[in-house]
């Protein structure tokens, strides 16, 4: 900028500032990791360097189960919600502005400001009440609660998408004896696809380490990954519990480095 | 060129709003565009022509009135049916497809056999010169090479009629000059009716056959380059379409009285006050005392490098340009504050409406 305007990064003690905040971040997760490597059992006392825990949770039956349940929640709530959020992109942004625009953009992303204990209860409730009538347990209600609080987080990038996407393109399809159908799969879809991609790994993202939901609606027998780790937490803490977080965080790493790269890449 | 229409508009109205706040795009406008022409809607932004192309390539559909092509009343026709195809004054292209595959699509939507569609595209690509960018994707094309691709797209199914708005206005100068020479020979070789819409006067006046001028959303004078430019119809189309001079005079029997006093021989159809349009190169200098030439002051000189205009103000300080050519040693021969004579060539003065 050629004007001296105000600019954070000249305030006496930004750089202090920003490495303590960097600290604050990172130093837990850090901890995390190197102790998942510690051959003692106790947290307090680092032995040597092992890879024990990796071993010892991956022999866990339990273990394996939740990451399973976790991952087909996962897939299928990411599926699923980023289906809808296109849905409600295209329906929010292919329009002229109408009355209660707000009104409807604030109900799709309600996940993100009711709080997460409330929707939980209120979710336990209604399906507490459903599992009763129908006697049906299983896993399509977790699915079903992941997916809704998914939604916005899928809707996000998408809608972001949509908006910079040049409208005339579609009247240029639509010219060319272009079908509405074969406009969307053959030039709305394939630019709106980095959209549609970052916003099935944000949820899958989102849905892989739920905690208060999934605790609240789970059925007996049915913990996720995290749940799982929740549970061991009350009786007995191992590093086993550190493997599996780093396992988690490497999951969450990778796809967010993809989100990244992929929302950045294309123009 | 034939005498059939290619595209008829008869009285459409386009009003955008509703009720007393709605504006009217186009106010009634009828024209015909005839079969494999050049024709080119002329006016400044805002006065309706790109909203009549629209309405042509049916993005958008009339508040009233009817359009034709063929003879065929498609006024409600989606424009995924309309054998119309349009150059986006954005291009428009598809970012995520090649050159090939961009001037593919419309050949593919009409579900043509592949063979034929990969045969139409070399084809195409061939015309517009750009057989060795098939491969490319379009963001790595310049303006000019983009241009072409999105001629070329809009050329391959061979429409009935090819509307054009405004493609030529971001490239520049050079660039413009040598794709007005391309896209007329594009519509000789094709044959194919061109509807041409453009607020550059200079681009109308050097492709069209015909040229239809349009503001406030209605169309002033429909004719050929010449015409338009010789006989304009009204004060607006004179304006507009060149630089020109105007003069209230007085008619009276086969001479106009003007408002220095001076008579002219003019055939005025009609008695009473009317508006003269007379353009600059068609006024003639000579000496002051000459006889029977009406008596101006140079109130100022501008060179132009080819000519020279030369501003004249007479008796009653009515101003005037005049355009001299310059001769080789660029020296008119004129100064200001000099007296001079002035006389109309023969036929160059025209009664304009207002």
């Amino acid at each position: 900028m050629a004007k001296s305007s105000f600019q954070v990064a000249r305030l006496p003690g930004f750089s202090t500032v920003a490495l303590l905040a960097f600290l604050a971040l990172y130093v837990p997760i850090l901890t995390l990791v190197v102790y998942s490597f510690n051959s003692e059992t106790t947290m307090g006392n680092w032995g040597e360097f092992s890879w024990k825990w990796y071993e010892r949770a991956w022999d866990n039956q339990a273990v394996k189960d939740a990451t399973l349940r976790s991952l087909i929640i996962a897939s299928f709530a990411a599926v699923f919600s980023t289906a809808l959020a296109t849905m409600a992109a295209l329906g929010t942004t292919r329009r002229r502005s109408f009355k209660g625009q707000t009104f409807i953009y604030v109900m799709i992303n309600q996940p993100l400001m009711v709080p997460e204990i409330v929707t939980a209860v209120a979710l336990m409730i209604l399906f507490g009440l459903i599992k009763t009538i129908t006697g049906v347990h299983g896993l399509g209600y977790l699915i079903l609660a992941h997916t809704a609080f998914c939604i916005p987080f899928a809707y996000l990038p998408i809608r972001a998408r949509l908006e910079g996407m040049d409208l005339t393109l579609e009247t240029a399809a639509a010219d060319l004896y272009a079908s509405p159908w074969a406009t969307f799969r053959r030039v709305t879809l394939p630019i709106l696809m980095p959209g549609v991609i970052a916003g099935l790994m944000l949820a899958f993202v989102v849905s892989l380490d739920d905690v208060v939901i999934t605790e609240f609606v789970k059925s007996a027998g049915q913990d996720t990954l995290p749940t799982y780790m929740l549970g061991q937490m009350r009786r007995q803490l191992t590093p086993e519990i550190n493997a599996i977080s780093t396992g988690l965080l490497v999951i969450t790493v990778v796809l967010l480095t993809a989100f990244f790269l992929l929302t950045r890449k294309k123009d | 060129m034939t005498e059939r229409n290619a595209i008829e508009a008869r009285n459409v109205v386009k009003a955008f709003g509703q009720g007393d706040s709605a504006v009217r795009a186009l106010d009634d406008v009828s024209v015909e565009i005839r079969e494999g022409e050049f024709f080119t809607l002329l006016g400044p932004s805002g006065c309706g022509k790109t909203t009549l192309l629209r309405l042509i390539a049916g993005f958008e559909m009339p508040t009233e009135g009817v359009i034709l092509l063929d003879g065929q009343d498609i006024t409600y026709l989606p424009p995924n049916r309309r054998p119309v195809n349009t150059v986006f004054q954005s291009y428009a292209l598809f970012p995520h497809l090649t050159v090939a595959q961009n001037i593919a699509f419309g050949l593919e939507m009409q579900g043509k056999p592949a063979a034929e569609v990969r045969a139409r595209t070399d084809e195409m690509l061939a015309l517009v010169k750009l057989e060795t960018m098939a491969n490319r994707k379009t963001s790595q094309l310049s303006g000019g090479q983009q241009q072409r691709v999105a001629l070329a797209r809009a050329l391959a199914p061979q429409p009935k009629v090819l509307l054009l708005d405004e493609p030529l206005s971001a490239l520049d100068l050079k660039l413009r000059q040598a794709m007005q020479i391309e896209l007329k020979r594009l519509q000789v070789e094709t044959g194919i009716t061109f509807v041409f819409v453009t607020h550059d006067q200079e681009e109308a006046l050097t492709m069209s056959d015909r040229i239809g001028v349009m503001s406030n959303g209605k169309l002033q004078q429909v004719g050929t380059a010449k015409e338009i430019y010789t006989r304009p119809k009204n004060r607006f189309v004179a304006s507009f379409i060149g630089e020109t001079n105007f003069l209230t005079a007085e008619a009276e029997g086969g001479k106009v009285r003007l408002g220095s006093g001076d008579v002219v021989n003019f055939d005025a159809p009609a008695k009473g006050t009317v508006t003269l349009t007379v353009r600059p190169e068609q006024l003639r200098l000579g000496p002051a005392d000459e006889a029977g030439a009406i008596a101006a002051t140079i109130s100022n000189l501008v060179y132009f490098g080819t000519d020279t205009h030369v501003h004249l103000e007479l008796a009653d300080k009515t101003e005037l340009v005049a355009r001299v050519q310059s001769p080789a040693t660029g020296d008119a021969g004129f100064e200001r504050g000099g007296k001079v004579g002035l006389r109309f060539a023969p036929g160059a003065l025209q009664i304009v409406g207002d």
